[in-house]
């Protein structure tokens, strides 16, 4: 095939590129939708309740998955200092995931356990009333303000349609759940989950 | 990785792979021919001309570019002979992420597994007079423990202060140990609907003097009232605590909440639920052992220099 063949029949060339992208993405991306360990929770995953649910939006609304990632990569390195590696089976209810790409501060992915509910609050305050080393910025208004309950249905009803097991007493039960807890109850209730399907020790 | 829900996903992947590179060595070489004009002889062009005189060369690839791209092509089907990418085959040389970290982590065993070992058998009364023991312990607390305890140990408010031989739940290097194992659950209950505002107030006053402090004599007599019919149970008739319970001697005048009137009254009113969590799986035994050798040595006064 001469050069010339595709630079002067645009339209051909177009074929061509549009080939060249789509047989990637075909080859690599599309076979993950139908294998196990993608698409199928690890033993012991359980859906988000409601509290986690709302905590998981407050993470992702304060924007933590810019400076925290939630992916623990198979190196020694990390397993010692954050537990077991990621698994993707462990993210089949993520949506969207929040694994990051960039660690300003520590890993998450197993943060669940690893410190009390009062380390949280107070860390979430004011990160330097315990860590004087720390550069992360305190978030002070989560504590100070309350959950909103109108809307907590309609987010599971649109994760159950994405694969979230919930039942519909689940979600009628879901506002009830976040009755008089603050925001900064629905993060921790979410950060001490994280992680805790797979034990932590290698 | 190859649980495909389908074993045609396997072929259709190789397929498609063996095939593209193969489509692509056919195009690399179809552009390979071509005249490459000899000196002195005229260059054809492509035939079309710009600004009056601006001109295309049709010359070919220069060979030391085309031969970049034939070798990069075979680089690309010897990588998937050697590695997993044809669908699923493993590859001859049988690598994975998961082989790859576990050779990682054998090897990190084989060095280090010894040195925990030789440490996991001496006690820990011993242990604290071993500056090597120490400083490996010291590494160990700075990536998991100073995140609560800080990096001197020293603790914050709410979080125990390593350091000053005050113990809430015994300060032998069994109770350390056991501590960091399984961890601690504090469970001071919240007070003001039992005892009323005004009690929490007298209470306060008479912790104030159980700490030797200098309060007013009718709310102390009030306090102690109130003391010794709900106080006592975990914190002893004269408030010294019990490290059993993890209940703290209020005579000592250290406060792991803080010692003012307002937080001691704080305390009473919303009680404290202190949480260590559990680290026996996280960390394993070894190393809570150096840990434990590590925070004993404050009280024996012989902790490696900061």
């Amino acid at each position: 095939m001469k050069h010339e063949q595709i630079e002067v029949n645009i339209g051909f060339m177009m074929v061509l590129i549009i080939l060249t992208i789509s047989v990637g993405g075909l080859i690599q991306i599309v076979p993950l939708f139908f294998q196990q360990t993608t698409t199928q929770p690890v033993e012991g995953l359980k859906p988000y309740s409601a509290l986690e649910v709302a905590g998981r939006d407050i993470y992702i609304r304060e924007g933590c998955y810019t400076c925290h990632s939630q992916m623990i990569r198979p190196f020694r390195a990390e397993t010692e200092r954050y537990g077991h590696y990621s698994l993707a089976g462990e993210f089949v209810y993520d949506h969207p995931f929040q694994w990051g790409s960039k660690r300003t501060g520590p890993d998450l992915a197993r943060v669940g356990g690893r410190y009390s509910d009062d380390w949280h609050r107070v860390h979430m305050n004011n990160p330097r009333d315990v860590v004087p080393e720390s550069i992360m910025p305190g978030y002070p208004w989560l504590e100070r303000t309350a959950l909103t309950t109108d809307t907590i249905g309609k987010r599971m009803s649109v994760l159950r349609t994405l694969g979230l097991p919930y039942t519909d007493d689940e979600i009628a039960k879901a506002p009830e759940a976040l009755q008089g807890k603050t925001e900064l109850d629905a993060l921790i209730a979410y950060l001490q989950n994280l992680g805790t399907a797979v034990k932590t020790r290698r | 990785m190859a649980d495909f829900n389908s074993a045609l996903w396997s072929i259709v992947i190789a397929a498609v792979t063996v095939v593209s590179i193969l489509a692509l060595l056919w195009f690399t070489w179809s552009q390979a021919a071509g005249r490459r004009p000899t000196a002195g002889q005229k260059v054809e062009t492509m035939g079309h001309t710009w600004d009056g005189d601006l001109a295309e060369f049709n010359n070919p690839l220069p060979k030391w570019w085309l031969n970049l791209f034939y070798i990069t092509l075979v680089w690309g089907l010897g990588y998937l002979i050697a590695y997993p990418g044809l669908g699923a085959f493993k590859g001859m040389l049988g690598w994975s992420a998961q082989n790859q970290y576990d050779a990682e982590v054998a090897k990190a065993d084989a060095t280090y597994g010894p040195l925990f070992d030789k440490y996991k058998a001496v006690p820990v009364e011993q242990l604290v007079n071993d500056q090597e023991a120490l400083t490996v312990g010291k590494r160990l607390f700075a990536t998991y423990c100073t995140q609560c305890h800080g990096s001197d140990a020293g603790g914050a408010r709410g979080f125990p202060n390593l350091t000053d031989n005050d113990w809430l739940w015994g300060g032998t290097p069994e109770t350390i140990e056991q501590t960091i194992l399984n961890g601690r659950q504090g469970a001071m209950p919240a007070w003001v609907a039992v005892i009323g505002e005004d009690g929490v107030k007298n209470v306060a006053s008479y912790v104030e003097h159980l700490a030797g402090r200098q309060v007013d004599a009718a709310t102390v007599e009030a306090g102690q009232k109130v003391f010794s019919t709900t106080c006592i149970a975990c914190h002893g008739p004269e408030g010294k605590g019990n490290a059993l319970m993890g209940a703290p001697n209020l005579t000592d005048d250290v406060w792991l909440y803080g010692g003012s009137h307002e937080r001691i009254a704080e305390s009473i009113t919303k009680g404290r639920n202190g949480h260590m969590p559990a680290h026996r799986e996280f960390l394993g035994e070894a190393k809570v052992h150096l840990l434990s050798a590590y925070v004993y040595s404050f009280a024996k006064g012989n902790a490696p220099a900061q």
